[in-house]
């Protein structure tokens, strides 16, 4: 199957995997623990493990864009910033 | 009864996710590979990094155009709910005209979207338009072809010509809701007709009021066909929303890499407020 008009690079493939890999991981974590852990955190309403990583991917990438649009293009600031803001996201909301 | 538990009911899921696979992930990631990479055509690319982000961060004519969608759906907020609330209130609520008037309010909403810009280019040119025509007539200097205002003010009566009917549909569905023992009981304790919305048919409406409230908000930011077909996004770039500067970007120039970028930024900011629409809403419900 020739892919070439979907041009890949491997920066994107990795970007990808590593989607891949947390969306895997996030279904042995439900396996392990069924449920999804819902709980009521600093943003006033029920969110599960599901919502918690949308949240920091989500925030990841707004992050990364300001990032690009105010300081410049070394993003592996943004990626630390990033990785804080996650497990701040999965700790406390 | 004990019920049974198995994971065998995602493969009644495994054609949808297909489905969404090939309509809106591999796209999506199409989108992202060419976003980093520059083409000339002949299928081949040039990577470019973040080049195109940051040319589209800095890029004046990227936040004029999203200054433009923020500005028209605040505006058309600001015009279609109130509208929508006071036709709602005025609607029959028994007899021979509810139905008269709910066919009546739905007709504009299942006209296609092009017909619709094409009726309002039609209508409002000043030469063999009746809006135009007249307005002119009036000694009114009407034409939004050359005048950037004028094509603001034709775009935004053409969107509240289409959409409030969505707002008054809701609401009326809101106020029928509510039982006639509200309204007996605020007949027996002198009510004016002012704390009577206040009251008792506000709070009744909140819910669909919301629901009106996100949804124009959200079709509003992604418009395109209706002014497309209009205006083109002139006189200029006046009325140049994002969907339309992005479509001339991608298939206007052919710069693939910076409309993919573009994109992007564009579906970041949709995919906010639609989790935004999805959590309000499902915690409203939460609440009830």
């Amino acid at each position: 199957m020739n892919l070439s008009w979907m041009a890949w690079t491997l920066p994107t493939a990795i970007f990808f995997i590593t989607i891949l890999l947390l969306l895997c991981g996030m279904a042995i974590w439900e396996y392990a623990s069924p449920g999804g852990n819902p709980r009521v955190g600093v943003l006033r309403f029920e969110t599960t493990r599901g919502d918690r990583l949308f949240l920091s991917l989500l925030g990841s990438a707004f992050i990364h864009l300001a990032w690009l649009g105010l300081v410049g293009p070394n993003l592996w600031w943004a990626l630390a910033l990033s990785v804080v803001y996650a497990i701040g996201v999965f700790r406390y909301v | 009864m004990e019920k049974t538990w198995n994971n065998k009911a995602w493969f009644l899921v495994l054609p949808v996710l297909v489905l969404v696979a090939f309509s809106a992930v591999i796209p999506l990631m199409t989108v992202v590979n060419y976003s980093v990479q520059d083409t000339f055509g002949n299928n081949v690319f040039f990577w470019a990094g973040t080049e195109w982000f940051e040319e589209l961060l800095h890029s004046d004519r990227f936040w004029e155009a999203m200054l433009r969608n923020l500005v028209f759906s605040f505006i058309i907020l600001a015009i279609e709910v109130p509208l929508g609330i006071f036709i709602a209130l005025n609607m029959p609520k028994k007899g021979w005209a509810v139905p008269v008037c709910l066919v009546l309010m739905a007709l504009p909403l299942l006209i296609p979207w092009n017909v619709v810009g094409t009726i309002w280019q039609v209508f409002g040119r000043n030469d063999i338009g009746l809006f135009g025509y007249y307005v002119n007539a009036l000694g009114i200097n009407y034409n939004y072809v050359q005048d950037p205002i004028d094509a603001w003010v034709t775009v935004i009566i053409m969107d509240v010509w289409h959409w409030t009917s969505l707002v008054v549909l809701l609401c009326y569905a809101g106020l029928v809701s509510i039982p006639d023992a509200f309204y007996q009981a605020a007949k027996i304790d002198g009510a004016s007709r002012w704390a009577v919305f206040r009251y008792i048919q506000l709070p009744k409406m909140q819910r669909v009021l919301l629901i009106a409230v996100l949804l124009r908000f959200m079709d509003s930011f992604m418009i395109y066909t209706e002014p497309f077909v209009v205006t083109g996004g002139g006189p200029g770039n006046s009325t140049t929303f994002l969907s339309i500067d992005l479509v001339k970007t991608a298939l206007g120039q052919f710069d693939l890499g910076p409309a993919a970028a573009m994109s992007l930024v564009y579906f970041l900011i949709i995919l906010l407020l639609s989790w935004v629409f999805y959590t309000v809403m499902t915690n409203y419900d939460a609440e009830r």
